[in-house]
């Protein structure tokens, strides 16, 4: 009886204290979700304000229409241009991070040859180095390459820092596919280009997403090596760009906020359509 | 040599000259460039360990070198807390897959994506000492004697950049953590909760320990990227790490050092690449005791 009894309460106070830290738990990611949010919608609301109008009421829900703000930036900045540099650096460094790091990954793990093991140590050594510090040799380098002031030093620069982790994460990858379409496609004769081609690479692809959105987020919002590299206005990526726009327009806070939110909503929106795979792909890294 | 070696050199001969160019290269040279004098972009003497010795012992760059540490130091730690132990909070929350938990996981790393500019400027209007939202908030509320120029005056700066970076990063150790939790079999749960109610054993006997692999990449990852602070304080402090050198940083410091700044445009490649060896030698050093110690507690399930 007395044991009978106990168990009852021993479960009541299990079902309440599980309703109470639930209840915790759930009050603490509400919380959380709210100041993590906050900021960003105080941002795009202001994005669409008069200055007046953010001062009086930062809170307050703004006319969507007015969109002067974003009118003044199209007509009086160089915002464009920079939004369309930055695509053409990171497209182009992703195009040579994935065709070179494809190539190094595929030697790597599927032929058997003397000095691989040591090749990979290489790439890999350069997965934790903080290049930031090297800056001053990178700056002469590009100088005597005679591509300061010039996009390609950037994609150079990208393209050697992305190769470790995409090396890294294709190398994992390509070694799990099995043998036997590849030895099907040599007995039939096919040459070794065509079956990394044709055979292998269709099966590498979610492999290439995964160290893609490693790489692309990033590279996208870099700023530190264009400011090293690049000073010509017209060359300018997007977080260096906008640096320059926030030094001109400092007192109309609603072309400030609408700058923000033009440059924040690419990476968000396609954030928010592929968050699994930028979750996974982001912290593939330290994930084991 | 055959085909098939020919073509393996095909493959891996691109990628490899990338890595040596563009990041073996630069990081070796940066070893030679300190122990030399420089006379703007002109390499001069040989100088052996006098770059080292300005940095570190003579004024005013010691005392400059120690502030910046200390920043450091401080941002480390006080990240550590914020940063990787709210990130561990909220992967554990996120873990129950309460309802929301999807939404609430989207939302945790949301800042993670953006740009360390735009999220420097945002902060940076946010806290204006009259026009900035959270003044505005606190004088709404009535707690106006709390409003401060947060940004602008030394006791309370370094910190706004600290919470500033809590905020944009906090998501990342949160997920880290999640996909650690995930990966405890659900079989050796059942089992502690049949020892146990208690949600504190719970937690320090079975999570933490059994997360300690993530913990180890977390720790670590947070550590260089302490020591290599530059994006934030640079957007949202200045290059010189107003006010008052309050928020200076190695990072800014090195740049400095080497590109000099807007007030005084010298600038000395030497001692910016001694600045470079110590800050990088001190990362290696740091970076591999915190990992060999971590290792050395995580369990193989």
């Amino acid at each position: 009886m007395s044991t009978a009894a106990s168990t009852i309460n021993y479960d009541r106070r299990g079902l309440l204290g599980t309703l109470g830290r639930d209840g915790l738990l759930q009050i603490i990611l509400i919380a959380n979700t709210i100041i993590m949010l906050m900021p960003i919608i105080i941002m795009v609301f202001s994005a669409f304000k008069t200055t007046p109008q953010i001062f009086q009421s930062p809170f307050g829900i703004p006319d969507f229409g007015n969109v002067v703000n974003f009118v003044k930036i199209w007509n009086e900045t160089n915002f464009l241009r920079y939004l369309l540099n930055s695509f053409i650096v990171t497209g182009a460094s992703m195009a040579l991070i994935l065709t070179l790091g494809t190539m190094a990954a595929y030697a790597i793990a599927r032929y058997e040859f003397w000095g691989a093991g040591f090749i990979l140590m290489f790439f890999l050594a350069g997965l934790t180095l903080p290049l930031k510090l090297a800056i001053i040799p990178l700056f002469m380098l590009m100088r005597d390459l005679g591509i300061l002031n010039n996009q390609l030093s950037l994609i150079f620069v990208y393209t050697a820092m992305g190769l470790p982790t995409t090396v890294f994460i294709l190398t994992g990858f390509i070694r799990t596919l099995p043998n036997e379409l590849e030895d099907a496609a040599r007995m039939d004769g096919a040459s070794e280009a065509r079956i990394m081609w044709s055979i292998m690479l269709p099966l590498v692809r979610p492999a290439m997403v995964i160290a893609g959105i490693q790489n692309v987020v990033p590279i996208w919002n870099d700023f530190f090596f264009p400011l090293v590299f690049i000073q010509r206005d017209n060359l300018k990526t997007l977080p260096q760009g906008l640096t320059t726009f926030m030094g001109e327009y400092t007192t109309d806070w609603g072309v400030l906020f609408s700058g923000l939110t033009l440059s924040a909503a690419p990476i968000i929106i396609i954030y928010i359509v592929l968050s699994k795979q930028f979750i996974s792909g982001m912290t593939s890294g330290a994930v084991k | 040599m055959t085909g098939r070696g020919l073509w393996i050199t095909a493959l891996l001969v691109p990628p490899l000259a990338f890595v040596a160019l563009f990041i073996v290269y630069p990081i070796v040279a940066a070893f030679a460039y300190a122990f030399f004098d420089w006379n703007g972009l002109l390499r001069g003497e040989f100088s052996g360990l006098a770059n080292f010795h300005t940095v570190l012992f003579v004024e005013p760059y010691a005392s400059w070198t120690r502030n910046a540490f200390t920043h450091n130091v401080i941002v480390f730690f006080a990240l550590m807390v914020l940063q990787n132990g709210l990130g561990f909070i909220l992967a554990y929350a996120l873990w129950r897959e309460l309802p929301g938990a999807r939404f609430h996981r989207v939302a945790v790393f949301l800042p993670v994506v953006l740009s360390t500019i735009i999220v420097g400027y945002l902060f940076k209007l946010f806290l204006h000492p009259l026009f900035g939202v959270v003044n505005i908030s606190l004088r709404g509320m009535g707690l106006g004697f709390i409003a401060q120029p947060w940004l602008g005056q030394d006791s309370t700066a370094l910190w706004a950049l600290i919470v500033a970076n809590a905020w944009h990063m906090v998501g990342f150790p949160t997920l880290v953590f999640l996909a650690g939790m995930q990966r405890i079999p659900t079989e050796m749960l059942d089992a502690v909760r049949m020892e146990t109610q208690s949600e504190w054993v719970k937690i320090t006997k079975i999570v933490w320990p059994l997360v300690a692999p993530s913990a180890t990449i977390v720790f670590t990852l947070l550590f260089v990227g302490a020591f290599n602070w530059f994006e934030l304080p640079y957007i949202m402090a200045g290059l010189d790490g107003s006010p008052y050198g309050s928020t200076d940083v190695l990072g800014l410091y090195f740049y400095r050092t080497a590109f000099g700044n807007v007030s005084s445009g010298q600038q000395d490649f030497g001692l910016g690449s001694a600045l470079a060896v110590l800050i990088f030698v001190f990362i290696a050093a740091i970076a591999s005791v915190i990992t060999v110690r971590l290792r050395a507690r995580e369990i193989q399930i």
